[in-house]
């Protein structure tokens, strides 16, 4: 084996192996301390427990990707189109973009009973608040980046006579789309973050709602479990979206 | 291998020589206002005939791609009038093709669809713009590097793709802002010789701008020599030196006359 390969094989064992030994160290420490499960339960515990509630677990990660993911798509769908009007139209957004910047101040778990009040107590109350925490990182960095076309670029067009609708086309699409999934890798971590808290304020499933029961009844193995697969479920969407990211973004500016 | 034989979807125009292509009077361009602002150019009076070639010589930073860019409809003077072939010149025009001093390519395309754009932007037939591309692309030396994206290409070689876009839809008027000036000298050479020879075929109207006293004589029909900031025009001859021009022509004396006389211009000051 060459010194090469050998350190290129440390450096990807490191990240395993430094959580493996963190794992140790908590396994460790709780059997040493002798700590109540309600308080700090082991790796060890907490893995019996997604055993046996595996089937809840499943089913609620499911209700919460759900709602992240239809969050998501519908706050996409509806800031692209805005996004090329608030950049194109500055009465537009001398009007809205106030708007939107108070919308965006006002603090979403203020907002979640609100829309739990106006909206029942359906998948759609959650998915609502995913929309509002996920809309504005996509929106400023699309009209950010359909703005940051530079000017010679723009002259070239100018200068070969080309309408908007092609320099939208040739142009400005190709330099927002970086932006775009910038926004994107915000909005996806927020959008995690604004179901849970959907399901915290009022629902029946969700890994929000599990981890809030659980923890009531002092199952803290369990709650623990949620919050391992909120995470995985965070990373995951993280990386999706990267994936894309690098597919379709194949130039550096 | 030349151009002249190139045609592309659109019917060739016909070669222009009578008149100007471009008529520029009392021009002055001022950038800014007030404490900032920056005398760029002029007052200037310039008239380019068509399909002559016009070089432009200046010291850096005296307004030479100001210039251009107020040709190319680009910026509008501050004071004076500009007229393209009789008609007041007020913006761009899809009969001029410019090389821009710093080739703008899109990173996120290929090389073949950069030199593409105008196709693309005039609904010109794919096909055929396709072929003049090609062949554009392999008489300036980047006929393998036609799918590689820009980053992959030296200075040098991204100025040579500028170029070919420039001449892809095959303008009237070519606008060239040192468009060889990250090139070695052989290849400078030979595609200066051969923008020579193509701009003889057809008859175009080309306006180079350069820092190289040498290019622009053996380019050019007439030679202008620009004064530092504010640019005005100091020195503007023709250059009676028979075509076609090669290497040899820069050994004639009439030549080493024509860039004794630029280069004393623009090494010693103004006295007025
Ligand atoms: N957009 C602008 N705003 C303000 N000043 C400008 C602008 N463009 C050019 N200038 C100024 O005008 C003057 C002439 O610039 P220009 O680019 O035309 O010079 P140049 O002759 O092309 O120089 P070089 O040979 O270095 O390319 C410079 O002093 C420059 O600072
Ligand atoms: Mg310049």
């Amino acid at each position: 084996m060459t010194g090469a390969s050998r350190t290129s094989i440390a450096q990807h064992a490191i990240t395993p192996a430094i959580y493996l030994a963190l794992l140790i160290v908590w396994e460790g420490s709780v059997r040493y301390f002798n700590l109540p499960a309600w308080v700090l339960p082991a790796p060890s515990a907490i893995a019996i427990t997604s055993k046996e509630w595996a089937p809840e677990l499943l089913f609620n990660s499911f209700v919460t990707l759900r709602e992240t993911l239809v969050g998501f798509l519908i706050a996409l769908v509806l800031s692209l189109p805005l996004a090329v009007v608030i950049a194109f139209t500055t009465t537009t957004r001398r009007i809205i973009y106030p708007i939107l910047l108070g919308l965006q101040s006002v603090p979403k778990v203020a907002l979640a009973p609100l829309v739990i009040l106006w909206l029942g107590i359906g998948n759609w109350p959650k998915i609502v608040i995913v929309v509002l925490v996920c809309f504005f990182p996509i929106l400023v960095n699309v009209v950010a980046g359909l703005e940051s076309v530079p000017k010679n670029m723009l002259d070239l067009m100018r200068s070969l006579r080309a309408p908007e609708s092609v320099v939208f086309r040739r142009l400005r699409i190709p330099i927002a789309l970086p932006h775009l999934f910038t926004g994107c890798k915000i909005a996806i971590t927020f959008a995690v973050i604004g179901a849970v808290i959907g399901e915290f304020v009022a629902a029946q499933e969700g890994l929000g709602y599990l981890i809030l029961i659980s923890t009531a009844q002092s199952q803290t193995p369990l709650a623990f479990a949620a919050i391992l697969l909120l995470t995985l479920i965070s990373v995951m969407l993280f990386y999706v979206v990267e994936l894309l990211e690098k597919r379709l973004v194949t130039w550096t500016p | 291998m030349s151009l002249g034989d190139l045609s592309v979807g659109q019917a060739a125009a016909q070669p222009n020589r009578a008149g100007s292509a471009v008529e520029l009077s009392g021009i002055t361009k001022v950038f800014g206002s007030g404490n900032e602002a920056v005398h760029a150019l002029g007052p200037l009076d310039l008239a380019v005939e068509a399909g002559s070639f016009v070089s432009v010589v200046g010291p850096s930073g005296c307004g030479k791609s100001t210039l251009l860019r107020l040709i190319a409809g680009l910026d509008s003077p501050s004071e004076g009038r500009m007229l393209r072939y009789g008609a007041i010149l007020d913006g761009p025009s899809r009969d001029v093709g410019i090389v821009f001093q710093d080739h703008v390519l899109f990173p996120w395309a290929t090389i073949l669809e950069n030199v593409m754009l105008p196709a693309d932007v005039f609904s010109l037939p794919k096909a055929a713009a396709r072929g003049r591309a090609l062949r554009l692309l392999e008489m300036t030396g980047l006929k393998d590097f036609a799918s590689h994206k820009p980053h992959m290409l030296s200075g040098g070689m991204k100025q040579r793709a500028a170029f070919c876009r420039a001449l892809l839809a095959d303008p009237q008027m070519l606008l060239l802002d040192e468009p060889f000036g990250a090139l070695d000298a052989l290849t400078r050479e030979e595609l200066s010789l051969e923008l020579s020879r193509l701009w003889q075929d057809l008859g175009r109207t080309a306006l180079l701008i350069t820092h190289d006293i040498e290019e622009a004589i053996l380019l050019g029909d007439r030679i202008i020599v620009m004064s530092k900031r504010p640019g005005r025009i100091r020195l503007d001859i023709p250059i009676d030196l028979p075509r076609p021009r090669d290497v040899n022509t820069a050994k004639l004396p009439r030549f080493v006359e024509i860039k004794q006389l630029a280069r004393g211009l623009i090494f010693t000051p103004e006295q007025d």
